[in-house]
C-alpha cells in the first residue's frame, strides 16, 4: 500500500509538471542604454533565453553577458572585463512571476499589461524588482516587452573614475523577447 | 491511523512540488546542455607586451594611434637629467581591417626608421566546445634606415637599408590575472657589417603581465638572441614595467635597456646593459579611435 501510494505520487508529481503550458526563446533581446552629457552607450544582445509559464504565471531570464555588443570594442572589453567581470559572473539572470495573471489570456490574442515582480541578479548581486511591461499574445507566441530602470550601484559594479562621467549612474534596460509556445 | 496521515500529506506535496521546483525548472529549460565555446579576450591590454607585440590587435574597424617614447640613459647623471633631456620616439598607426587581421606603420627617431607590418591571428585561445590552450599570432614587418649614406659617393643599393622581421607570437591567459606569451621571432638583415655576421638572426621573446586590478598590470618581457655572431655584438633586452589602463588610453611605462622601439632594433641592436646602469626610462601612450562602426550601429 504504501508502496503504490509512493508511486502514485511520483506519477502526480511528474503529471503535474508536464501539463504546464510553457513559452521559451532563445534569441530575444535585451538592449541597455546609458545616457550621460558626455556620451551615449548602448548595447545590444540577441541572446536573450527566456522562458514563461502561462499556468503559474512564472517568468525566468538568463543573459549572457558576453553576448553584449557595443558599438566600440574596446567599451565591450572593459564592460566584460572590469565592470561586469564575465569570467566570474558570466550570466545576469530574473527569476520572477507575472502578479496579474488573471487578467492575462493566453489563449486569447490581445495586448495586455502585465506587471512582473522578482529577483534580478546581476554581477552576483540579486535584487528584488517590480517592474511594468506588456505580454502581447499572439497565436502560439507571447511576445513580452518592457522597459525599466536599474541603477548600476545596487549590483556593486564599480565604475572607475576615469570614466565615472561616461557612464550613467541609472541604465535603462529594454527587453523585447518573443516566446514561443513549446510543443508538448 | 498513519496510512491516512500520509494520505492527508500527499496531496499536500503534489500541490506544493511543482511551486517550488517550477521556477527551477523552467530556468533548467534555459541550460543548453550543448557547451559553447568561450574566447579568453583581453590576454593583454594592448597590442604590445612592452616594446615587443602581444598577441593582441585593433577589432575590426579601430584604429590605435601609439606614441612610444624613450628617455636618455638613466646613468648619465645629473647634466643629461637622468636621460631626461634626451628622446627616443616611434610613432605608429595600427588598423583592424578584420578581427583577426591588422596592420600598422611607424616611424622612429632611431635611424629614421619606417616600419610596417601585418599581424594576423590565426589561433584563438578557447574553452568548452572547442578546446584551444593558446592564442597565436603571426607578426611580419619589414623596416626601412631612412639616415642619409654614409659614403654618398659609394655605389649604395636601396635593398641594404631593408629589414625583415617574422614572429610567431604564442600566448595563453592562465587566468583573469596572469597572461604570457612566447615569441620565437626571425630578423633578416639585407645588409650587415661585416661577411663574419649571419643576415638571419634567431631570436625568441619571452613575457607576460600580472594583473594588480583591473586597471593596473605588471608587464615584463625578454628577448634571448642565439644566433652567435648578433649576440656577441647585442645585449639580449630586458624590460620591466607596468600597463595603466584608462577609459580610451592605455599608459605604459617601462625601463629598458633598449633604446629602440621596433623589431629589428631592439632584438637585435641593443647595446645598453643593465649592470651598468645602462637604463632608459620610457612610455607607451595607446589611444583607440573607433572608424567603423561594428554592423548593429550604423544608422
Amino acid at each position: 500500500m504504501k508502496k503504490t501510494l509512493n508511486i502514485l505520487a511520483i506519477f502526480l508529481l511528474i503529471a503535474s509538471s508536464v501539463s504546464a503550458q510553457r513559452y521559451i526563446t532563445k534569441n530575444g533581446y535585451i538592449r541597455f542604454f546609458s545616457s550621460t552629457p558626455v556620451e551615449d552607450i548602448k548595447a545590444h544582445n540577441r541572446q536573450v533565453q527566456a522562458a514563461l509559464d502561462s499556468e503559474s504565471g512564472e517568468l525566468v531570464f538568463k543573459v549572457l553577458m558576453k553576448s553584449f555588443s557595443f558599438k566600440k570594442a574596446l567599451m565591450q572589453e572593459h564592460f566584460n572585463e572590469k565592470f561586469i567581470e564575465s569570467h566570474k559572473y558570466p550570466n545576469s539572470n530574473f527569476k520572477g512571476k507575472i502578479v496579474n495573471l488573471d487578467e492575462i489570456n493566453f489563449k486569447k490574442d490581445g495586448e495586455y499589461p502585465a506587471k512582473v515582480e522578482g529577483k534580478l541578479t546581476i554581477h552576483g548581486v540579486t535584487q528584488a524588482i517590480e517592474e511594468e511591461g506588456t505580454i502581447t499574445v499572439k497565436n502560439d507566441t507571447a511576445h513580452a516587452e518592457s522597459q525599466f530602470r536599474i541603477t548600476v550601484a545596487d549590483y556593486d559594479i564599480e565604475i572607475p573614475s576615469t570614466v565615472r562621467k561616461n557612464i550613467a549612474k541609472e541604465v535603462e534596460v529594454t527587453v523585447d523577447c518573443k516566446l514561443k509556445k513549446r510543443k508538448q | 491511523m498513519r496510512l491516512h496521515k500520509k494520505l492527508m500529506l500527499l496531496p499536500l506535496i503534489i500541490f506544493i512540488t511543482p511551486m517550488a521546483s517550477g521556477q527551477d525548472d523552467l530556468m533548467g529549460m534555459l541550460d543548453d546542455n550543448e557547451p559553447e565555446t568561450e574566447y579568453a579576450y583581453a590576454t593583454f591590454k594592448t597590442t604590445r607586451v612592452i616594446s615587443g607585440h602581444s598577441v593582441e590587435s585593433p577589432s575590426y574597424g579601430v584604429l590605435q594611434f601609439i606614441v612610444s617614447h624613450h628617455f636618455g640613459r638613466i646613468n648619465q647623471g645629473l647634466y643629461n637629467f637622468f636621460g631626461l633631456d634626451q628622446a627616443t620616439i616611434r610613432l605608429g598607426l595600427h588598423y583592424g581591417i578584420t578581427d583577426r587581421l591588422a596592420i600598422g606603420i611607424g616611424r622612429s627617431s632611431y635611424q629614421k626608421t619606417l616600419d610596417g607590418y601585418v599581424k594576423y591571428k590565426f589561433l584563438r585561445q578557447s574553452s568548452g566546445k572547442k578546446n584551444m590552450p593558446v592564442t597565436v599570432s603571426y607578426f611580419a614587418a619589414s623596416d626601412i634606415n631612412t639616415l642619409r649614406w654614409q659614403k654618398p659617393e659609394r655605389d649604395n643599393l636601396f635593398s641594404s637599408r631593408v629589414s625583415y622581421v617574422h614572429q610567431l607570437l604564442i600566448a595563453r591567459k592562465f587566468n583573469n590575472k596572469l597572461s604570457l606569451q612566447l615569441s620565437p621571432s626571425l630578423v633578416h638583415k639585407n645588409l650587415v657589417e661585416s661577411s663574419d655576421d649571419s643576415n638571419d638572426i634567431i631570436s625568441t621573446g619571452i613575457g607576460g603581465r600580472y594583473k594588480i586590478t583591473n586597471s593596473l598590470s605588471i608587464n615584463a618581457e625578454y628577448f634571448h638572441v642565439f644566433t652567435e655572431s648578433a649576440a656577441e655584438k647585442s645585449e639580449n633586452a630586458l624590460a620591466i614595467g607596468v600597463d595603466l589602463e584608462t577609459g580610451g588610453h592605455v599608459f605604459q611605462l617601462h625601463l629598458t635597456n633598449a633604446q629602440p622601439m621596433f623589431e629589428r632594433g631592439f632584438i637585435t641592436e641593443t647595446q645598453g646593459k643593465w649592470s651598468n646602469g645602462d637604463i632608459y626610462f620610457g612610455f607607451n601612450i595607446n589611444r583607440v579611435f573607433t572608424i567603423q562602426k561594428p554592423k548593429e550601429f550604423k544608422e
